[in-house]
Formats: C-alpha cells, sequence, structure tokens
C-alpha cells in the first residue's frame, strides 16, 4: 500500500490492537509526506535526533497548514508546558518541578512507595478468590488514580469526579471517523472546564495553608522565579493529573497483556523481583503507552533523513516504532526483560521527556509485584484484548482474565 | 558496592536522583553528584537507578582492583 | 605481536581509569595470556572528578571514590610500585623495586600529575597543596575542615574553579589568582570565561585576574600568605596550587618513544612512535598521557584530560591490542567533558579551542542557562552547554558531520539568530591554568610550533 497513507492506517482502529507491521513499513519507506501533509518519523536514530533538535517545535501555533486531526481541547486556559517551547516550557516545568522532583524535592517520589505499595497490595489482596478479573478496571486503572489524586491533594471522595472528566476529556482525543467529533469535544470542553475550575479552587483554597500537596505547593511556593499565574495553575493542574494517570494506567495494563502473552517470563519475574525494573524498562520500549508525539513543528525547513520537511508541517515522531528499529535493538520484536543498553524512547526525550517518568517507573514496578502473584492460574479471555480508540495513549480499554 | 557516572552521557533527566536521592543528587539545577561508595542499605534502589537511566549512564559494580577485581 | 594475539604477555603501566577499562576490555575480548597492572599509587583504581566536587563538600569520602569493575580480570596487580623505564629491545618494564615485567605488547596509561608550585621552599610551606590523587583531595579536605580563614586557589582552570567553588559552597573565603584574564578560559575562550568570571564573583569569589602569584610567603614552615605581580598581598592558611598538569613520560626518556612533555605521540589506532616518527606495533598509548591525530581537527595532534577519552581510548587500544591489522580500529571519539561548579553544569563537546568564532545559539549568559557554539574556518567544532546538557547532544551531530558555522536559525526558544564574535582561545602559555585539551600540533593560526625538552 502507499506509503502516504501509513498515517491513516496508523491512526485506523483496524489496526490498534498491533500496529507494529505498520510501523515497519514506516521504517523501510523512510520520511514520507502523508496525504494530510504531515511527516511521519519513524527509525531510532532520526526520532533521537529530533527529540533533542532545538527547531522544533512542541508549540501547534507554530503550525502553517490546518490540523485535520483530532486537537487536544482548547480552552480560554493558556497551553500548559507539554505545548510550550522554551523558555515558557522550562520556566513553568521547573516551577512546577519544586513540589515534584529535584534539585527543590529530590524525595517526593521515593516518599511515595511505601504509600504505592499499600494501595497496590490492597487492590491485589482484593482479586483473591475471584474466577474473572478485568485487570484494567480492578487494578491498572484504580492505583495510578489514587496515587496521583493523592500526590496532588485531590480528595478521594472526588475521585469518580475526576474518572468522568478524564473520560470525557480523553474521548474527544479518541475521537473515531465513524463518529460526529463535535458533541465529545463539546463534553470534553465543558469537563476541563470543570476540572481547571475544580483544581483552581482547590489549590485556591489552601493559599497560605499548605497540606503538604502539590497543589498546596503550585499556589503556596515562591521561589526565585516567582509562582505560577492563576490560569498557569490550572493548566498545569489539568495536565498533572491525566497525564498523571492515562498513561500508566496503559503501562500496567500493556506489561500485564505482555507478560499473560510470555508465561514464562511472567513467573521468572515473580519469582526474581530484582528484574522487574529493567523489565519495566524493556515494556516501555516493547509496548509504549504513549505510541507517538504529534504535535511537532520544524520552525524552519528541516533535513531529516534526506527528506526535507517543510517549515510549520506536522511532523510525528513515532516512538513505539523507534523503539523496534532493528537498527538499534537487536531481534527487536522480541520482549526480552533482560535486554542490556536499552535506550528506549518510551518516555520520549530532550527538553520535553516525561516529566512524570519516575513516578510511572515505581507505579509499574510495585503495580507488577503486586499483581504477578495473583495472575498464577489465570489466562487471557480475549487475545487481543478490545484496545480504547486512541492510536496515541494506545492501551486496552479491557484485560479480562479467566482461571484456568 | 561502587558506582560511577559517565557525565559525558548525561543529560540531566536525574531519574536516579529521583529513585536513589539518598545516593544522587542535583547541585543546582543539572549538575550531578553521587556518592561512589554505596551504603548496603540503597542496593535496590541503586539498581532501580541504574535501570532507570534513559541513557545508560550509571555504572554500578563490585570495587576494581586485586583481590577478585 | 604473538602469533597468538590473545595469548602471550601483555603489560599496563597505569593502574588508573584508562588503565583499568584497558585491562577489563582485553579480557572482554578474549586475551587469555599473562596480564599485568603497573600503578603507582598504591591504591586500587579510583575516580578522580569527584575528587574536585562532591569529596571537597564532604559528600563522598577521598578514599571510598573507587571505579566499579565493569568485569572481573584475571591480573597481576604492582600497584605502588612506580615504573621507571623501558627495555624495548628486551621488552621488559624495569620497576623502581628492581623489578622487571616482560611483555610482548605494552600499553602506556601514566597519565599526568599535579604541575607543582615552582619555587620548592615555597611549595614546601606546610598548607601548599595540589589536587590530583585520593592522598590529595583527603589532605585537602581536611584542611577545608579545619576551617581556614582564607583559601588561595592559583590558577583558574576546571580544578581551580571547582576548588573555588567548594569553598564558597563551605563559606570559606577564598581568593583566585589568575595569569590570564578570565577563569576558564584556556578551555572556552572569551565569551565563557567572561561569564565564568561573572559568576565566580557573584559568588563572592575574590577573583585577580591578569596577575601572577609571585611569591607564597610563610612563617615557621607555614604559609601565612601570598604576594601577586600588582603588588597586592593577601593572608592565606592555605594554597591550592592548580597550574595544571604534567604529563607522566620521564620513565620513557631511554625508551626511544615518541615521549615528551607534550605525552607519548601514538597514531589514530593508538600504537606509539618511536622518536624517529616510525609506528611501533608491540607499544600503546591511551588516556591523559596519550597524543593523537583526530581527523575532525584536521589531523591535530591532541592530548586530552578527558575521563571519556580515558575510556574510550582504553577501549581503542585494547581492542588494537588483540587484533590483527586490517580487523583494527580508529579511535575517533568526538572529545568531551564536564564540570560542576557554583551550581552550574557545564559540559563541552568538540575542542572549544579549536575554533576563531563563538555564537550564543540557545539561552544567555544573563539566564544562567545557555549553549555556545563554536566554528573554525566555517565548520562547527564545539559546543558547550551551560544548565543546558539536553541541548548539547544536537552540536554533537553537527560537529560529527562537519556543518557549517553558525548554525542554521530556528531556536525553538525564539530569541533569532545572534551575531558571532570571536573567540578569543589565549594563547596556553598566557595562563596559569593549563588546557584540558592540547592541540599539540600548532595552533589555529599560529603555525607551526616546534617543541624541543631541554
Amino acid at each position: 500500500m502507499s506509503p502516504q497513507t501509513l498515517f491513516r492506517r496508523i491512526t485506523d482502529y483496524a489496526h490498534r490492537a498491533d500496529p507494529y507491521p505498520l510501523y515497519a513499513e514506516l521504517r523501510a519507506n523512510g520520511v514520507v509526506r502523508q496525504e494530510d501533509g504531515s511527516y511521519l518519523v519513524g527509525t531510532y536514530d532520526e526520532v533521537a535526533a529530533l527529540l533533542h533538535d532545538p527547531r522544533l517545535s512542541s508549540d501547534r501555533r507554530n503550525r502553517t497548514e490546518p490540523d485535520q486531526r483530532p486537537l487536544p481541547v482548547r480552552d480560554d486556559l493558556p497551553p500548559s508546558f507539554i505545548g510550550l517551547d522554551d523558555p515558557e516550557h522550562d520556566r513553568l516545568r521547573r516551577l512546577t518541578m519544586r513540589s515534584f522532583g529535584p534539585p527543590h524535592s529530590p524525595g517526593t517520589v521515593d516518599a511515595l512507595h511505601t504509600g504505592i505499595t499499600a494501595i497496590a497490595d490492597e487492590l491485589a489482596g482484593a482479586l483473591h478468590g475471584r474466577d474473572r478479573i478485568d485487570i484494567v478496571d480492578d487494578f491498572a486503572y484504580p492505583l495510578p488514580v489514587t496515587v496521583i489524586c493523592r500526590l496532588l491533594g485531590v480528595p478521594a471522595g472526588d475521585v469518580p469526579r475526576v474518572r468522568a472528566w478524564t473520560t470525557a476529556i480523553i474521548a474527544a482525543l479518541d475521537f473515531a471517523p465513524e463518529q460526529d467529533p463535535e458533541p465529545l469535544q463539546e463534553a470534553a470542553l465543558a469537563a476541563q472546564r470543570e476540572m481547571a475550575g475544580y483544581l483552581g479552587s482547590l489549590a485556591e483554597g489552601r493559599r497560605g495553608g499548605p497540606s503538604g500537596d502539590m497543589l498546596s505547593a503550585l499556589v503556596n511556593d515562591d521561589g526565585p522565579e516567582g509562582t505560577l499565574t492563576g490560569p498557569e495553575l490550572m493548566s498545569t493542574a489539568v495536565l498533572l493529573l491525566i497525564a498523571g494517570h492515562e498513561t500508566t494506567v496503559n503501562l500496567i495494563a500493556n506489561g500485564a497483556l505482555t507478560l499473560l502473552r510470555h508465561p514464562d517470563l511472567l513467573v521468572r519475574l515473580r519469582e526474581a523481583p530484582e528484574l522487574v525494573p529493567q523489565a519495566v524498562e524493556e515494556l516501555l520500549r516493547y509496548e509504549p503507552p504513549v505510541q507517538f508525539l504529534p504535535q511537532r513543528t520544524p520552525l524552519t525547513d528541516i533535513e531529516v533523513a534526506g527528506v526535507t520537511v517543510p517549515r510549520g508541517a506536522p511532523l510525528v515522531l513515532v516512538l513505539a516504532s523507534a523503539n523496534r528499529d532493528p537498527l538499534r535493538f537487536p531481534d527487536p520484536d522480541r520482549f526480552d526483560p533482560m535486554r542490556e543498553h536499552n535506550q528506549h524512547l518510551g518516555f520520549g526525550g530532550g527538553a520535553h521527556s516525561c516529566f512524570g517518568a519516575p513516578l510511572a517507573r515505581i507505579e509499574t514496578q510495585i503495580a507488577l509485584n503486586a499483581l504477578l502473584p495473583r495472575l498464577e492460574g489465570f489466562r487471557l479471555a480475549e487475545d487481543p484484548p478490545p484496545y480504547r480508540r486512541s492510536p496515541v495513549l494506545r492501551g486496552p480499554r479491557r484485560l479480562p482474565v479467566v482461571r484456568g | 558496592m561502587r558506582i560511577v557516572v559517565d557525565l559525558n552521557r548525561c543529560q540531566g533527566y536525574a531519574q536516579c536522583v529521583f529513585l536513589a536521592p539518598e545516593v544522587f543528587e542535583l547541585h543546582g539545577e543539572e549538575a550531578l553528584m553521587y556518592d561512589p561508595a554505596v551504603p548496603d542499605g540503597q542496593l535496590e534502589r541503586v539498581a532501580r537507578a541504574v535501570a532507570a537511566c534513559p541513557v545508560g549512564a550509571v555504572l554500578a559494580g563490585e570495587r576494581a582492583g586485586p583481590g577478585g577485581g | 605481536m604473538a602469533a597468538d594475539p590473545l595469548g602471550g604477555r601483555i603489560a599496563v603501566v597505569g593502574a588508573s581509569l584508562a588503565g583499568l577499562r584497558a585491562a577489563e576490555a582485553l579480557r572482554e575480548k578474549g586475551f587469555a595470556g599473562e596480564l599485568t597492572l603497573i600503578g603507582d599509587e598504591p591504591h586500587a583504581p579510583y575516580d578522580r572528578p569527584p575528587l574536585s566536587k562532591q569529596v571537597l563538600l564532604g559528600r563522598a569520602r577521598a578514599h571510598e571514590v573507587t571505579l566499579p569493575r565493569v568485569r572481573e580480570v584475571d591480573a597481576r596487580w604492582r600497584l605502588g610500585v612506580r615504573a621507571e623505564g623501558v627495555d624495548p629491545i628486551g621488552k621488559r618494564v624495569l620497576l623502581a623495586d628492581g623489578g622487571r615485567v616482560p611483555y610482548d605488547r605494552l600499553l602506556i596509561a601514566t597519565g599526568t600529575r599535579a604541575r607543582p608550585w615552582p619555587v620548592p621552599g615555597q611549595a614546601a610551606l606546610d598548607g601548599v597543596l595540589t589536587l590530583r590523587t585520593s592522598d590529595d583531595a583527603a589532605a585537602l579536605v581536611e584542611r577545608l575542615d579545619a576551617g581556614p580563614r582564607r583559601v588561595l586557589v592559583i590558577g583558574a582552570g576546571f580544578t581551580g574553579s571547582e576548588i573555588a567553588s567548594a569553598c564558597r559552597e563551605r563559606g570559606l573565603a577564598v581568593t583566585v589568582a589568575e595569569r590570564g584574564p578570565a577563569p576558564l578560559v584556556g578551555a572556552l575562550g572569551g565569551v565563557l570565561g567572561a561569564f565564568a568570571g561573572t559568576v565566580q564573583r557573584s559568588h563572592g569569589v575574590d577573583l585577580r585576574c591578569g596577575v601572577t602569584v609571585t611569591a607564597l610567603t610563610g612563617r615557621g614552615g607555614r604559609l601565612t600568605g601570598a604576594e601577586f605581580s600588582d603588588g597586592t598581598r593577601i593572608g592565606a592558611e592555605v594554597a591550592v596550587v592548580c597550574l595544571g598538569a604534567l604529563r607522566n613520560t620521564e620513565w620513557l626518556a631511554a625508551s626511544g618513544l615518541a615521549a615528551g612533555p607534550r605525552g607519548v605521540a601514538c597514531d589514530a589506532g593508538c600504537r606509539a612512535f618511536d622518536m624517529y616518527g616510525i609506528v611501533t606495533d608491540d607499544v600503546f598509548v591511551a588516556g591523559d598521557v596519550a597524543r593523537f591525530p583526530h581527523p575532525l581537527f584536521e589531523y591535530q595532534m591532541l592530548s586530552l584530560e578527558h575521563w571519556g577519552n580515558a575510556v574510550a581510548q582504553a577501549g581503542v587500544a585494547a581492542h588494537n591490542m588483540v587484533s590483527p591489522g586490517p580487523a583494527r580500529r580508529p579511535h575517533l571519539t568526538v572529545p568531551a567533558f564536564w564540570s560542576a561548579q557554583f551550581g552550574l553544569n557545564i559540559k563541552s563537546v568538540g575542542v572549544p579551542t579549536f575554533s576563531d568564532r563563538i555564537v550564543i545559539a540557545q539561552g544567555s549568559p544573563e539566564e544562567g542557562r545557555l549553549v555556545a557554539v563554536y566554528g573554525y574556518r566555517g565548520r562547527i567544532t564545539a559546543a558547550v552547554s551551560v544548565n543546558r546538557a539536553k541541548s548539547l547532544e544536537h552540536y554533537l551531530r553537527l560537529i560529527e558531520s562537519g556543518a557549517p558555522f553558525p548554525p542554521g536559525p530556528g531556536a525553538a526558544d525564539g530569541r533569532g539568530p545572534r551575531p558571532s564574535v570571536p573567540s578569543d582561545v589565549p594563547d596556553p602559555r598566557l595562563l596559569s591554568h593549563g588546557p584540558t585539551v592540547a592541540l599539540t600540533g600548532h595552533l589555529p593560526d599560529r603555525g607551526l610550533t616546534l617543541l624541543r625538552q631541554d
């Protein structure tokens, strides 16, 4: 088939369960202009170079061609740092990092270890005696959402509201060509406004009276570079809350799915938990929860693998394809938890590399350690399982396993 | 156990600091410093840091030198 | 070379980073013969960069910076004994204790040592130190722990600047004396040198550039202060002499090898030249003591006091020591180094001194985050980042591909193109601190410099 239709085929829901043959086709064809004017890059060296290329913007406002694909929900809020360039991106990210990680709060993620383990153990314990489990609903979803709410300071009782808002927002990203996108976009916009307002007022309520969570820190922290404005805080909080669990749900679910497909390795990891950190890195390579970065745009004509990508064109970095590039990873389609030199691009790279990567890492490590013993005697009820619509945030919608 | 970080490779992703904050630290915004002699209580955290480094810059191992080195 | 390259006898002189990594690589590649490592320090191989950073800050101990091993090495370790010479005909390393180590292949990895204060009587004063070894670092930490009223750092290269940074972080008063116009100027040129000077002063360093220390003064055998060429004087209880490094090549004086103050010359495959410029096939060189031609820098002979070069060159040397001719590899790694000082992460790729122009490509000195790109005759030859480490990889690719200087427009930080200015790399003879990269062939636009060892 024509390489100009690759992006259409990749986003086609029919290929959601296994997009990897399409990625192989992408790598074989090099950088090709798609029918919608975008350019896809899927080879490791090129993707790695572009992640560090200062001439690439993450701000969609630098696009010269109209964007035909679903956009992240727009609102009167300013873009969050994921959609901005330096120095604004850098400033917002640094201010947000002050309460999440080094240099100001190096121990935050490490200190979550005990709490996450308790949540994971409780969720895993509730699976005892069951004959049928949906790994997504019963485990992979509740763990990260509970963790991120606790970290941000969202009351546990409000988790159902968070879930409803997030579902509406993600549904708009997940839109399917056969559906009318308008109502979904409207619902998503409403959900985002509500979520932003909710998080903003939670933070406001803690101004002057911090309660040890990130929302408190964001509203009260006044470092040498000042503090976030109200709208910046709301954009950032929405980003942290959604990105802080959506992708981890997929990482955990993809991990469980992959291991259920490799029962020998599942047993091995269950018996040798010290191998789990490396196994999670391999999962990030093999089934990355963010398959591609759709929002880069060159600020000047740039050459990628011999092809000129014009200024303003949508440039899509297909991380999941780079992760399977045989020129970088020997035997790339093999899942090998002991793989060495595994510098995968599962969290992106460069200035925009995943903000929450360390949290996703330990959550998934803890999750697998708690879950794997419970899967003894279980098998996949459906393979492949039903997938969520999104080609970007790719993962199972449900992951039913049954005894036997 | 001893560690050494190839700071030419290091790009300041600081995964090691998040995962083993007693051993690794940022000095200023992104200069990495670490204790090359890992205390026994930190071995598991350091192993996680080694696995997580996006550029494979952290090397952990037994002390080099005579006597098995 | 022995009939079987994986058998026979290999001696490695120098048991620090390069010697250790070479020994490991030899075993990794299947060398099954006798392997001897000779080191003049009594310590197992250790890592030096922490000595001027976390060790001085008390966050790591000077004698606990032993390197981790990459793999087990079956070898005879001769630590604490100095190699005094090489008998190239009899193929033996001569040891200071009278021992003889026969070899059929030899790796020279003896590195450098700190250049001492040139006046022996003053250098012997209690309180006058250098910093190169873990013993040096332990001694300096002890002095700093005692809370001296003022520390004098002589020479504002990387080591001197890092020591000054640690002193300020400990709350100690520090004076830095530099003969050149700015700190770090010998390695990074005028623009970043000026930036480094501003940083030092803003951190409370008493920075004195364009002066030399004319005398270290003492009373009762103890350092009391220093006199400067501008007629001023200070009191100081500790002086750290940071005048750069001397290459440990004296022991090779009678070896017939091309060994001198600028190192041991070798080819791109790490094979040493003899004094006639004929390449040997049984003597190899790696690490700080080596000088070698690099195609990216017009085949100039480079001497690099870089951690990364020691690792990479040791790997190439080891490979070539056990590989027949056609399977040998060149050492082509782009030079790179880092420094941590005053809360800044300074990283370099390429050779900044091999330049005539510089442009700030991203960020700015004012915000304390930047990438500076260096060019020579219209080609990018180096880039230096300050708190912008993730940006450097892009420029490394440009250096490797010989991309045109200045780099094209389009940096996403929205500041637009800025003009390039002269890189102002001074003649190293005008500095207190030695450059950590020495272009030992000729300097750009300064013609060939002939060197004669007295």
